[in-house]
């Protein structure tokens, strides 16, 4: 499995938290890829929901959408409605997930994607909220998906754009979220939940061959652990299969990436971005998603 | 944020009239119906049905002092930015898409201060349309509490009369004029689109002014042959233009795909140059033409075909 690249694995433990004849609202690139996995396996009747106003996509293997508001995002869907149609089913409670990346998230998995900086004198100014606020504020679970490095897992964010538990406690029910929990946060080291009282991350389990001590490294914050840490089942051949082939359709299933005109497909998938930039271009996705070698765009 | 009342933006649509004439019009005409500092309201979504033919003929213009409002913000915003229309943004994102990185010149300009951006979440812009459009001064949402955007927006909350529950109350938004782009419409202005429908049909009936452009330009029976198709009728219209290939190099759904090398090429000018870039882009493609036909000639058949093909595809032809 030496193979197997960051965003591989991070899709593949995230394709498994969800559960058959359920409906999820994805986010583009690894929360849509992820989604796109289950319902190859353990969840034939996942309903895929993305914000352009599209119900039960398919997608078209290796023609995966940069934005959730275009054809290829609408491949194979059931139902096309407009874009406040999607979000007010989501208010009414549909969702049984939202799943969101989130290019900076913080002890209580509040979520930037508006400012680097103060708001006033913004160091970056980012593309903003997109769907990612509505996401994690109208969907009955909420699951996050993103590499995990100290620049990502902050303590407090700069700005809240899309709130999670903001300050911890109850607070989230006292600004008036009543609905809407944060689940599981998958990473490529970790499984992360929040902590019942608190509502702080806490570790739940490691991937295979980590260990306590990396995961801490590259968290930002003093990380709450859980008593009973599982071990990760790595992916399995048949779950990199899956999302290979989705990733870059069926000819190219196990291989590089074809030659293609879509930018981005020339960054190596397995390598860390690591400068501010980097960082900050990541966040140009609407629900704050990322992946390298899977296109990505607005929510 | 300035509000419009009820009664107010009401009389506005009463006194209207409603005359069932033909609306067939230049796009320079329908444009001229827009005047310095209006909110511009923008159909479409970031790539998609974005009615581009209207948004050139805009940028042909360099009005001054303008908000421009969209669902998602793609570069046009940049090409309005750069050419010292825009004075304000309103939207939930601005940029491409991820392999696009940063939108540089919408960065230089909020940064600086030069153009304010008000980032409400993606609901909130569709409440604010949809309140709008219904004639209300907000709608009631469970959406934007808690967030450091809600603060920063100012925006209130409201405790509902029967339950006792505070919800947020998302402002309506009442646009002097929105451009929207259809498949097909006919010269009256009933107006119908394929595929998904974005925010264009609240949009439309919450603004003063309603420019559509249209792939093509049909007959009232070919419109009365598909009435669910029908997105906005005539009396929701000022304004029809025939535009093929309107949202060239954006998509429209089922016809064309999205051009990316075109956005590649652009992304590239304006990593390197900045809003002069921008500047470049809109001198080459908006004021080297004629009008929007010459920019879609220079295109050339074959790129078209290519991005026919790629809608072909996904369509199942």
């Amino acid at each position: 499995m030496s193979d197997v690249t960051a965003e591989e694995l991070m899709a593949v433990t995230a394709s498994r938290l969800l559960a058959d004849h359920k409906v999820v609202f994805a986010g583009v690139g690894m929360p849509l890829l992820a989604s796109a996995v289950a319902r190859h396996r353990q969840a034939p009747h996942l309903t895929i929901v993305l914000e352009g106003g599209i119900i039960g996509t398919t997608l078209l293997p290796g023609k995966l959408p940069i934005s959730t508001n275009e054809m290829r995002a609408a491949y194979g869907a059931q139902m096309l409605t407009d874009i406040t149609d999607i979000f007010l089913y989501a208010q009414r409670g549909y969702f049984d997930y939202g799943f969101l990346g989130a290019a900076q998230v913080d002890m209580y998995g509040n979520i930037n994607t508006s400012v680097i900086g103060s708001m006033e004198r913004p160091r970056v100014r980012l593309p903003g909220s997109g769907g990612a606020n509505d996401i994690i504020s109208l969907c009955n679970e909420v699951l996050i998906v993103t590499q995990h490095e100290p620049r990502r897992f902050v303590e407090r964010v700069d700005f809240i754009t899309s709130p999670g538990y903001l300050s911890g406690g109850d607070s989230r029910a006292r600004a008036g979220l009543a609905c809407g929990r944060l689940g599981a946060v998958v990473t490529d080291l970790a499984l992360l939940d929040f902590e019942p009282g608190s509502r702080r991350m806490r570790l739940r389990g490691l991937q295979a061959g980590v260990t306590v001590a990396q995961v801490r490294e590259q968290t930002g914050f003093d990380l709450l652990v859980g008593d009973d840490i599982e071990e990760l089942v790595p992916p399995s051949a048949e779950e990199l299969a899956i999302y290979r082939e989705l990733r870059d359709g069926p000819a190219a299933a196990g291989t590089e990436r074809p030659g293609s005109e879509r930018p981005g497909s020339e960054r190596p998938g397995s390598e860390r971005p690591d400068s501010e930039r980097d960082a900050a271009a990541e966040t140009a996705v609407g629900a704050g998603e990322r992946a390298d070698r899977v296109p990505a765009g607005p929510a | 944020m300035e509000q419009i009342t009820v009664l107010a933006a009401r009389a506005e649509r009463e006194a209207a009239g409603r005359p069932v004439v033909d609306k067939r019009m230049t796009a320079e005409d329908a444009i001229a119906l827009i005047h310095d500092g209006d909110h511009v309201a923008i159909g479409g979504t970031l790539y998609s049905r974005t009615p581009m033919a209207l948004v050139f003929a805009l940028l042909r213009q360099r009005r001054r002092h303008l908000t421009v409002s969209r669902p998602l913000a793609c570069y046009e915003i940049e090409l309005f930015l750069a050419t010292g229309a825009l004075d304000r943004i309103v939207t939930s994102w601005v940029g491409i898409g991820l392999p696009w990185g940063l939108a540089p010149v919408f960065r230089h300009y909020v940064e600086r201060g030069e153009a304010r951006y008000d980032e409400w979440s993606h609901l909130a812009m569709g409440l604010r349309y949809k309140a709008g459009a219904m004639g209300v001064p907000f709608l009631p949402s469970l959406t934007m509490l808690g967030s450091d955007l809600a603060g920063t927006l100012g925006l209130q909350t409201v405790d509902c009369p029967y339950t006792g529950e505070e919800l947020a109350a998302v402002p309506a938004l009442n646009p002097d004029v929105a451009l929207i782009h259809a498949h097909r419409a006919d010269m009256f202005g009933n107006v119908q689109v394929d595929g998904y429908r974005h925010m264009d049909a609240d949009m439309a009936k919450a603004a003063r002014t309603v420019i559509v452009s249209a792939e093509r330009i049909v007959s009232p029976e070919e419109i009365a042959a598909g009435p669910a198709q029908t997105m906005l009728p005539h009396f929701a219209v000022d304004a029809v233009v025939a535009a093929p290939h309107g949202s060239y190099p954006h998509e429209c759904y089922g016809l064309y795909g999205p051009d990316f090398a075109h956005f590649t090429a652009y992304a590239a000018a304006t990593r390197e140059q900045g809003p002069a870039g921008a500047l470049r882009y809109v001198e080459e493609n908006v004021d080297g033409h004629a009008g929007f036909a010459g920019f879609i000639a220079a295109a050339g058949p074959e790129r078209l075909a290519e991005l026919a093909a790629d809608a072909g595809e996904l369509m199942g032809r």
